[in-house]
């Protein structure tokens, strides 16, 4: 299977350029937002220091996605002891206990 | 274009959704057992549950010329609960012949305890003493990996396990490969926040190729899209891929996949069907 796109990479930006570039300004006015609350938040929580690290990932070239996926998954390969919540938080926890 | 969504919860949604995934070409649903979004208080619920899924929503469906079919199970979101997983486990024997029930599913993990491992593993246990297809939930967000490295290990200890007829679903770019090279089919649900875009699917697509992969809504009580399956197929002419490749994901896989179950009616399209379209 050709991995390609069909398209051409004048017309990638020509289809997807606009809907990206309201998601980069979405994630602009998220963390401006998240200043205005209170500009120390992010480095106390886990979840916005992974969102921290994702931004970096999406720099450094091709491979982008699953970077950032390894980024915001559970490393760890034993099972809970026991059950904490029924929801996924979206990154994970590093300090956790257990 | 006709298609298949074969992870739709429809006992969530109303008739109204219905009517537009036939507008939109939609032929038939299989609906895995599901959490209701909060916690049954006991085993009788599920028989109801149960009894929905394999009389309620077929009739329901019917209506709109769309054939719905079933998985049973208990569901990852209450398997921590061992002792009602057992007592839920205990009914679905007795509606596995039932006309409608095409397997066990959808089994897995949510949290990733040693309890839903546990139930989890039981219930592959018994789809397999009974002769059934699985349909397997990985977690979401951060335990997706994770989730989806211990399911496919619990599967790969069966050594009778027939891979081709197990679906591995909510896969991900960093778990579709994991899914796949061990000959198991891969799922690519369409849902907003949780699981991957109709844009990241036709990614996957052209990464990975169409073998062994089908899309589907995942449409239940949360933020989701009945329709969801007509979306990727736009992005797919959006990507100016070929009719017969979108025809391929949406109708041809999930019914070289499904009709593996003898009471799954559609047939495939015959070869000339397709020059012709």
């Amino acid at each position: 299977m050709d991995s390609r796109s069909p398209l051409s990479p004048k017309e990638v930006v020509d289809e997807y350029f606009i809907e990206n570039r309201t998601r980069l300004l979405e994630i602009a006015a998220f963390l401006d937002r998240l200043d205005r609350a209170d500009a120390a938040y992010s480095s106390r929580d886990f979840r916005m220091q992974a969102f921290t690290e994702a931004l970096a990932a999406i720099s450094a070239g091709s491979g982008r996605l699953e970077r950032i996926q390894l980024l915001l998954s559970d490393p760890t390969t034993e099972p809970l002891g026991a059950l904490d919540r029924k929801s996924a938080f979206g990154a994970y926890d590093k300090g956790r206990k257990g | 274009m006709q298609y298949i969504d074969h992870h739709a919860h429809m006992v969530s949604r109303t008739t109204d959704d219905y009517q537009q995934m036939a507008l939109t070409g939609c032929v038939a649903v299989t609906e895995p057992a599901f959490w209701a979004g909060w916690d049954r208080s006991g085993a009788d619920g599920f028989d109801d549950y149960f009894r929905q899924l394999t009389e309620f929503e077929p009739a329901r469906a019917a209506q709109y010329r769309i054939q719905h079919y079933t998985w049973m199970a208990m569901n990852p979101k209450e398997a921590d609960d061992r002792e009602l997983s057992r007592a839920v486990l205990a009914r679905i024997p007795k509606f596995l012949d039932r006309p409608t029930v095409i397997g066990i599913g959808e089994i897995g993990l949510n949290r990733v305890t040693r309890n839903e491992i546990a139930t989890y593993t039981e219930q592959v246990e018994l789809a397999i003493a009974h002769g059934q297809m699985i349909l397997i939930h990985t977690p979401h967000l951060e335990d997706k990996l994770k989730g989806t490295r211990i399911s496919i290990d619990v599967l790969n200890s069966f050594p009778t396990i027939e891979r081709e007829r197990v679906m591995v679903d909510h896969a991900e770019e960093h778990t579709l490969p994991l899914i796949l090279d061990q000959g198991y089919w891969a799922g690519l649900t369409l849902y907003p926040n949780t699981k991957v875009s109709a844009a990241r699917a036709v990614d996957m697509i052209e990464r990975f190729g169409p073998e062994r992969i089908c899309v589907a809504g995942a449409c239940d009580w949360g933020p989701s899209d009945a329709i969801a399956v007509p979306r990727f197929i736009f992005e797919m002419r959006r990507r100016r891929h070929s009719e017969d490749l979108i025809r391929r994901v949406v109708f041809d896989n999930p019914v070289q996949f499904l009709s593996q179950s003898p009471k799954f009616k559609i047939r495939p399209r015959l070869a000339r069907e397709g020059a012709l379209a």
